[in-house]
């Protein structure tokens, strides 16, 4: 495949069969490796799809500053994007964070704002709309409420797993800022009304959740529930486990969060079993293990993985 | 019939800081009236007018209960239910 830059290269991953990890022949999984994007993860597509919308709408124009808040990968994919196109970005990263993310924001010339562990991705939020309204000339894309981030998937995600497996009966994906499941959940579903769209959520440690009352909770503007047949909360015991079953059985590297991705689809799998069922299952691997590499949950024990990750916000 | 309850750290005022506590009821809804006996004050942190509130998640056996009929989501012995606040990602 030739592509005229980097940035059109962004999608058209592959959706690779896991013949050791699925149940049988009847009830099959399928791997959509997004860590084949740019900068290494399913981010490229959002960042980018926000970044042209802006630019369609006239808010971005030469040399302007764009923030955003980001736990990593979105920042990631949109100082790689900001770098091509000539802008300046701002992240509001939480400082529970792996060592990775900040090494790869500094690589592409993003400046990084920390944001309290406590708190997580809300802190962040919070921190990056007082930082907006003190510099109203910077742009914030802000992916939890942007329908660009959701369009990407409608119009990329979705279809590419469609036109490769028409006969998919379920869609796992994480739910971060919602984009992936709402845009690819709301684009398969109307190919096929019967699938299910199932939601995998990272449980954190309890630093995460240490928000001074339940009024400062967070839920992001794109999320509409009614996309959704189910969510399912995987804490990191789970997601560490199946991360390096995927390893161990399949030969992906993948990062935390397609581990708790693929606990779920393995849960769903073994009810369609169970159901008697045939069934196709879609899932996402968000990202590549390399990352995560500094917190030594490949090689760790779980219990080890387990307290390395705590207070963490490893998806 | 018991089930364990995990609160999270922002409700343990609640329950004397126990993480865990246990409490019963046939659904979520008897259950969230089981905890509100025991620790007082507990329900109206979860509920608001009868619903529950947006920033707050309820999973048992790890299933959001929002897609298990909600407050009707029914229960059974030994099951794990969790609460938890809404939080981002990304």
């Amino acid at each position: 495949m030739r592509f005229d830059s980097l940035l059109e290269s962004v999608g058209n991953t592959p959706l690779v069969g896991l013949p050791n990890l699925s149940p049988s022949s009847d009830v099959r999984l399928w791997a959509k490796l997004e860590d084949r994007n740019p900068t290494g993860s399913i981010k490229d597509r959002a960042a980018l799809a926000m970044i042209e919308a802006a630019e369609r709408d006239g808010l971005l124009t030469p040399g302007c500053t764009i923030l955003e808040p980001t736990s990593g990968n979105t920042g990631i994919s949109l100082a790689m994007a900001a770098r091509l196109k000539g802008y300046k970005l701002v992240c509001v990263m939480p400082e529970n964070t792996s060592v990775e993310r900040t090494q790869l924001l500094n690589m592409w010339g993003a400046k990084i704002q920390y944001s309290p562990a406590a708190g997580g991705s809300n802190e962040a939020v919070r921190v990056a709309k007082e930082i907006a309204a003190k510099n109203p000339s910077w742009v914030m894309l802000y992916q939890y409420g942007n329908p660009a981030n959701t369009l990407a998937h409608y119009t990329g995600t979705g279809p590419e797993i469609f036109a490769d497996l028409p006969t998919i009966t379920h869609f796992v994906a994480g739910l971060g800022t919602t984009g992936t499941l709402m845009g690819a959940g709301r684009y398969l579903r109307e190919q096929n009304p019967d699938i299910q769209i199932v939601a995998a959520e990272p449980r954190y440690g309890e630093l995460v959740y240490g928000l001074r009352n339940l009024d400062e909770g967070f839920v992001p503007e794109l999320y509409d529930e009614t996309v959704l047949t189910t969510r399912f909360s995987v804490g990191p015991r789970e997601a560490v486990e199946r991360t390096r079953e995927l390893l161990d059985k399949e030969g992906i590297f993948a990062g935390i969060s397609t581990g708790a991705i693929l606990h779920a689809a393995l849960g769903m799998a073994t009810k369609a079993v169970k159901a008697g069922l045939k069934a196709d299952i879609a899932f996402i691997v968000c990202d590549g293990g390399w990352k995560y590499l500094s917190t030594g949950i490949y090689e760790s024990s779980l219990d080890e993985a387990e307290a390395a990750l705590d207070g963490q916000l490893w998806a | 019939m018991t089930v364990t309850v995990s609160i999270p750290t922002i409700l343990r005022s609640y329950t004397g800081n126990a993480k865990t506590v246990e409490c019963s009821g046939e659904s979520i809804a008897k259950l969230i009236s089981c905890l509100d006996g025991n620790h007082p004050g507990i329900g109206a942190r979860l509920l608001d007018e009868g619903q529950l509130r947006r920033f707050v998640n309820i999973y048992i056996n790890d299933e959001d209960i929002r897609f298990m009929g909600s407050l009707d989501a029914k229960l059974s012995d030994g099951d794990a239910v969790t609460i938890l606040p809404a939080v981002a990602g990304g």
